[in-house]
């Protein structure tokens, strides 16, 4: 059996921690994309800033541990797209296939070579 | 007790944040939880999250911004106990006390 | 083949990481592949991607410092920012969409600190994207129960008459501190001005430059 007081993972205020990273990374174009479509589908009514978040929190504390901000960012925009009916599984599934075919780097891979 | 908050004016109210822990996306934090504190300033009416993050649509709203020091929260191991939070919670989080 | 005009120098000069040319991973499969079904479905097009991608780097904490120099030198103004910081930024002319902004202003004897301790809110409508360590796991849990520990970690140590107020972004307000105008600036116009304001002293994480 186990137990909890109910705090969620990411409600972090107060909790124990060590010393700030400082250090900071320029942003990537697939980055940039990852950003522009959460701001776009979000203004367009596929998804609120609030669906976002709760399905960041529903990916749990290892998520936030092992991915990057936008690796969680893309997997939230996606779930939420997904459950706003936006596309298929079966859609995403092959055109993610179709996109790794095209080559084994990001640049390789866009659709325009 | 506890009482709901009046829709009146509520400046410099002293209100506790409901201690309550339900397992979902809400914007009270944990750390707030079951504190004092008072009523810095009303900001209006806003669609409550909690319902938007489960595509509902959502009611609107009371939200305040409530002063918390930092004695009430971390007790004697404040850093500096007149230091102050200011966070912003809904309506139906807040008690009157 | 039309050159993605995004490939040269990020907004801060640095080249963007070479991405383009590193092993493609999931996540980038799954961004190409969602934009691409977003287009195909006629949800966006890729003018707007673009058009979207050119305004978020428009945005950056100039944009800030600009509000900031202003509220130094132009008292109604001031009064007008701490009443209405959304009404302002928009009354200098700056695209800030629906933000709910809240200037707090530092002075004598108070400093303002703004954290999202739930995950990473900040007023990147008008000062862009925020820096990594404000979403890292040790701001968002210190900020609110040591801020002067934290402060100064990052150079920043107040005398003891200094109440320190931190702002946790929990709902639908961002925050901009309005830093306090450092001695010996009377000579300086605003463009000088806005020149010492960063981006960290806008997040209450720093305090202006001196000027030289």
């Amino acid at each position: 059996m186990s137990d909890t007081d109910g705090r969620r993972w990411h409600d972090m205020g107060g909790q124990s921690a060590g010393e700030i990273p400082q250090e900071g990374h320029d942003f990537a174009l697939w980055e940039k994309r990852v950003d522009a479509l959460m701001v776009l589908c979000g203004g367009k009514g596929l998804f609120t800033v609030d669906g976002l978040r709760r399905a960041l929190e529903d990916m749990g504390e290892d998520a936030f541990e092992k991915h990057s901000y936008y690796e969680r960012w893309i997997a939230s925009v996606n779930q939420n797209l997904i459950e706003a009916g936006t596309y298929s599984l079966e859609e995403l599934g092959r055109k993610m296939d179709e996109v790794a075919d095209r080559g084994a780097t990001y640049g390789a891979a866009q659709r325009d070579g | 007790m506890a009482r709901p908050m009046a829709r009146r004016s509520v400046m410099a109210e002293r209100v506790r944040v409901k201690a309550m822990m339900p397992p979902g996306h809400v914007r009270a934090p944990a750390y707030l939880r079951g504190k004092t504190g008072i009523i810095e300033r009303a900001l209006g009416t806003f669609g409550n999250p909690e319902q938007l993050a489960y595509g509902h649509a959502a009611e609107k709203k009371q939200l305040y911004r409530v002063r918390f020091t930092m004695a009430e929260l971390w007790g004697d191991g404040a850093e500096t106990p007149e230091d102050t939070v200011d966070a912003e919670i809904y309506d139906h989080w807040l008690e009157k006390v | 083949m039309p050159h993605d005009h995004h490939d040269h120098l990020s907004p801060s000069g640095h080249p963007y990481r070479p991405d383009n040319d590193g092993p493609l991973t999931y996540w980038q499969r799954m961004e190409i592949a969602v934009r691409e079904l977003l287009i195909e479905k006629g949800v966006v097009t890729p003018a707007e991607i673009s058009t979207q991608i050119d305004a978020m780097d428009a945005r950056s904490p100039a944009n800030g410092a600009a509000v900031v120099a202003r509220a130094w030198t132009d008292p109604e103004f001031k009064s007008r920012l701490l009443a209405d910081a959304s009404a302002a930024s928009r009354e200098m002319g700056f695209d800030i969409g629906p933000l709910n902004l809240i200037a707090v202003e530092n002075t004598d004897t108070v400093h303002n600190l703004i954290v999202c301790t739930l995950c990473s809110c900040y007023p990147r409508n008008l000062l862009g994207l925020p820096p990594d360590w404000y979403k890292t796991r040790e701001y968002r849990s210190r900020a609110v129960r040591e801020p002067r520990a934290v402060l100064r970690e990052f150079g920043v140590t107040l005398p003891d008459n200094v109440q320190v107020r931190v702002h946790d972004s929990t709902a639908d307000m961002r925050y901009i501190v309005l830093p306090a105008r450092p001695d010996g600036t009377d000579q300086l116009d605003q463009g000088a001005l806005a020149e010492l304001v960063t981006r960290d002293s806008m997040i209450g994480m720093g305090l202006p430059r001196k000027p030289l």
